[in-house]
């Protein structure tokens, strides 16, 4: 496809009043559509080795022998590594935080050392000259195990009967309890209060492209090259640097296309962290890709929670408090650097969110077990937050026979009530909760759909509409991880370099996943430059030229690294100006720049093209003042502070039909009104919350990582692990308020992370709307036909 | 298991011979022999979609069928029906609406919706959410790319 028949613009952008809220298209999008990216896979290097892991088959046993010569003796094995082994070359991590208070884990190494903790750990690294060799010779690996008993369950685990790392003294890895005092008394004094237990099932993100990655040591150099699949290179380096004794500069991480990450690929894994340390102990490329069945045995899962809420409300139907207690299951380790403890934190400080009640109480209890990990992944805590709030509200405003979104609206925080302290601590600095109830309720026409619910009940047909309210925590501050004493970043930096031509080159700390930050950088520089988006060249995910940062998680890419290319955007376009003062003899003042020109403000005609004024600073500055120098690069970086996150809002809706013989479930649409901040490309705002509100779907109806009592997981494929089809998708209306923060002056928010926080309760308040005629209720997810039919009782 | 046969076989317009192993997948000859790495592995059991092919004119998981059944076969990959602009309007419709993020089901979804939008019929938009059924997108909830075959469809 020649680059004429690629348009530059959506239809009706306006490139004369910038690119700030206009549907531009990707640029990047190009090469992906001729399948013309470079995932890590697609990399080809001399004397690569490629490495597959022999993983432990049970959950919990200790390594009695390893036997490797007949292993070491098949076609194209260039070597085969224990646990000892690689720990020569990569020390061992711990990954607690200093603000999660008692939190404690066991060291993990690379490859397992003596004991697997659960069934897929790493235990012996097989290196061979292609991948199909390095899996023959894994499948002649001789182990002797003794099993041992394998904690699976966890209650069982929270009780300590068997305790999984001895030295621990028991399998509790983080318990916090937060208590504004008062929340009994609030109890005794209210007229209904209404308890339910809500169970989560454990799932992962399922990235279509597996965990990938090559890294490539030069030994005359003590310098590593890591090609990653990943959201957070800077991290990565310190982390490579950090465990394999190599000086930071020296290591280099590029991620270029990723193929989907949702946080599944923002952790420190073992097996990577192995490859990197073959390939210094091999000293030469080796690369690592997780296939299906080690993807779903080993990307974090989440979401194990087992929650028991109640809550206190006036017959008036005032909330007055809620009281929460989560037991999480995180596998055996926590995750290194950003703990296991963080998904239960924010349970504990995101339940009853949207609510002006004043008194709360949450309980939190994270346990090992024996199972794969478990850490954040998109949405981290909110799903789990927003269906056990949204579910006990709409059974407290079942119990007073009141309107659910009346209820809702009686109890929103209101819209002029910010800054705002939150009863878990969380401050808002400015809400939209009933403006976005109000456009919802209009967008779905929510009379008419309830009158049309009551009409087919009388069909047998039975409908349910189901809310979800939500906070989000969007653009963390360093509070989130830095406080704590992890090494990641929570500011970002762009530089900005006018090219000889009048092109712009935008090199940014914030990677690329997919989610369009690339394009929206090219936006927003080219507005605040005053070129248009063509002459904008990005690049990200490489920290051997980009500004430190932090990377892709927590929603933060459009609104940090937004705001660093529009500050640095500005000052290039001040260096600009200045240049421009000096070629034309005019006064800055009385100059700009617009469609790739200097033109004169008054007068608004043409005085100079930028292309000639990169000629002369670049070519001919022996033309300009002796005393002048032009800066045609500039860095600026950027650090949310004043708060310790940028909480967004937003309200969804589901309308479903229940098949009350089959117990399916069938999704006819779903409302999304996000309050984001500022819209910078409206597009990729909407393909943010339709792709996240389709993965909360597939949470709330489909996806379960099954284990069996033994440890085993029984569904580690695509046929028996159901993810969502475009066949039973729903269509999303999408549709905005728009609070920029007042942080940053690009005002935005961010939106990565809201569909999939809210739909999974959306869906489930639908399908009991759907079952409340038959007396039914559902609360333990993934809402499968079976557990539908057993809430019907027409199943043992 | 070191088991090799000779294949030839016309791979985007141009004949290719190579001696592969028995054992091997059509996609991973086609990643690993001859570069062509648009055709992606996702699952390796046939579910995802991400190595759809085009063998003979029929839509086939690159994973599923071994390089030595394509001998004499005319296969075409994302990488061939870019340069003979075959998929060109939908790579343009897929453009403007965003009905990609990450970018690595949209070889495999554009060579689905291709084989839809070529069959006579008009389909439907239900009909194209089923039709592309077998193609797993992690990133867009679908609805983008469904507008933009529709869109083509309809073009």
């Amino acid at each position: 496809m020649g680059k004429a028949e690629l348009p530059l613009h959506a239809p009706g952008t306006r490139t004369d009043r910038g690119y700030i809220g206009q549907s531009v298209p990707r640029p990047n999008a190009a090469r992906l559509l001729q399948g013309r990216g470079t995932f890590v896979d697609d990399l080809r290097f001399p004397r690569l080795a490629h490495v597959v892991f022999f993983r432990s088959p049970h959950a919990h046993a200790k390594i009695k022998s390893l036997r490797t010569e007949k292993a070491k003796s098949s076609p194209g094995v260039i070597g085969i590594f224990d646990g000892r082994a690689v720990a020569e070359y990569c020390t061992p991590w711990v990954a607690v935080l200093g603000h999660l208070k008692g939190i404690k884990s066991p060291p993990q190494h690379a490859v397992a050392i003596d004991r697997a903790c659960w069934q897929g750990e790493a235990v012996a690294a097989v290196v061979a000259e292609t991948r199909a060799q390095a899996e023959d010779a894994a499948a002649l690996i001789e182990t002797e195990w003794e099993e041992l008993p394998a904690v699976t369950d966890m209650e069982e685990s929270l009780a300590g009967t068997r305790v999984i790392h001895k030295d621990l003294g028991d399998n509790i890895c983080f318990a916090r309890t937060h208590d504004t005092g008062g929340v009994d008394e609030a109890f005794a004094r209210a007229d209904l209060v209404v308890e339910e237990t809500y169970r989560f099932g454990r799932h992962t993100g399922v990235c279509l492209e597996g965990r990938s990655i090559l890294a490539d040591y030069n030994a005359a150099e003590h310098s590593l090259t890591v090609y990653h699949s990943t959201q957070a290179p800077h991290m990565m380096q310190d982390i490579f640097s950090r465990h394999l004794g190599i000086p930071e500069a020296s290591v280099r991480v590029i991620a270029r296309d990723v193929g989907g990450s949702y946080g599944i690929k923002v952790h420190v894994y073992p097996d990577e962290m192995a490859t990197a340390a073959l390939s210094v102990m091999l000293r030469r490329p080796v690369k690592f890709v997780a296939d299906r069945l080690e993807s779903f045995a080993t990307d974090i899962h989440a979401r194990e929670h087992r929650v028991i809420v109640k809550i206190a409300v006036t017959k008036t139907g005032e909330i007055l408090a809620f009281d929460m207690d989560d037991l999480t299951a995180i596998g055996p380790y926590s995750v290194y650097p950003r703990t296991s403890g963080i998904e239960g934190n924010q349970v504990v400080n995101l339940t009853g969110g949207p609510y002006k009640h004043q008194k709360y109480r949450g309980k939190l209890n994270v346990v090992f077990t024996n199972k794969n990990v478990t850490c954040q992944y998109r949405a981290v805590g909110h799903p789990i937050a927003v269906a056990l709030t949204e579910g006990i509200v709409d059974k407290a405003a079942a119990a007073l026979k009141m309107d659910p979104a009346e209820f809702r609206r009686k109890n929103l925080i209101p819209d002029d009530a910010y800054p705002y302290t939150f009863p878990s601590g969380v401050k808002f600095e400015q809400l939209s909760h009933h403006q976005c109830l109000d456009l919802l309720l209009q967008k779905m026409q929510y009379p008419q759909l309830r009158q049309e619910q009551i009409q087919l009940r009388k069909k047998n047909i039975y409908r349910g509409i189901g809310l979800a309210a939500m906070i989000e925590v969007t653009n963390p501050s360093p509070a989130f991880y830095g406080v704590g004493g992890a090494r990641i970043s929570a500011q970002d930096g762009a530089t900005l370099r006018l090219e000889p031509t009048g092109m712009v080159t935008v090199l940014c700390s914030v990677t690329e996943q997919g989610q369009g930050t690339e394009g929206i950088f090219a936006q927003i520089a080219a507005s605040a430059i005053g070129v248009s988006v063509e002459k904008i060249k990005v690049i990200t995910g490489d920290t051997g030229v980009t500004p430190y940062g932090g990377g892709t998680w927590a929603s933060r890419g459009a609104g940090i690294g937004g705001e660093a290319v529009l500050q640095a955007g500005r000052a290039l376009r001040n260096n600009i100006l200045d240049v421009a003062s000096h070629v034309l003899g005019l006064s800055k003042s009385e100059l700009e720049i617009k469609d790739n020109q200097i033109i004169h403000l008054l007068t608004q005609q043409p005085k100079l093209p930028l292309s000639e004024l990169g000629r002369i600073a670049y070519f001919r500055p022996d033309t300009l003042p002796m005393n002048f120098q032009s800066e045609l690069t500039v860095t600026r970086h950027y650090t949310p502070r004043e708060y310790g996150f940028t909480f967004t809002n937003g309200i969804q809706a589901s309308l479903v039909e229940v098949d009350v013989d089959t117990g399916f479930v069938k999704l006819l649409k779903h409302w999304c009104v996000e309050d984001s901040g500022t819209i910078i490309n409206p597009m990729l705002v909407d393909e943010q919350l339709r792709g996240g509100v389709v993965q909360g779907i597939g949470a709330a109806l489909y996806e379960e990582c099954l284990y069996s009592p033994e440890g085993q997981l029984l569904n580690g494929n695509m046929a028996d692990y159901l993810v969502p089809m475009s066949g039973e998708m729903p269509d999303i209306v999408c549709a905005h308020i728009e609070t920029p923060t007042r942080q940053s002056e690009l005002g935005a928010k961010g939106v990565g992370e809201a569909g999939t926080a809210g739909a999974p309760a959306a869906v489930m308040n639908a399908i009991n709307d759907a079952l409340a005629p038959l007396n039914a209720q559902v609360t333990a997810m993934p809402f499968t036909p079976e557990r539908i039919l057993r809430a019907l009782k027409k199943c043992p | 298991m070191e088991h090799a046969l000779d294949i030839t076989l016309t791979v985007n317009g141009t004949s290719v011979s190579r001696r592969v192993q028995a054992r091997q997948h059509l996609v991973d000859f086609l990643r690993e022999e001859l570069g062509l790495t648009g055709s992606h592995v996702g699952c390796e059991h046939g579910v995802c979609g991400a190595c759809t092919l085009r063998v003979d004119g029929k839509l086939v998981r690159g994973c599923l069928m071994l390089a030595v059944q394509a001998n004499g076969c005319r296969v075409d990959t994302v990488e061939g029906l870019s340069d003979s602009k075959e998929l060109a309007r939908l790579q343009k419709a897929f453009h403007e609406k965003n009905a990609l993020q990450c970018g690595f089901c949209t070889p495999g979804m554009l060579l689905a919706a291709q084989d839809l939008i070529s069959s006579s019929r008009k389909p439907t938009r239900e009909e194209i959410r089923l039709h592309i059924s077998g193609n797993y997108c992690r990133c867009t909830g679908y609805q983008a790319i469904v507008d933009a075959i529709e869109e083509v469809v309809n073009g």
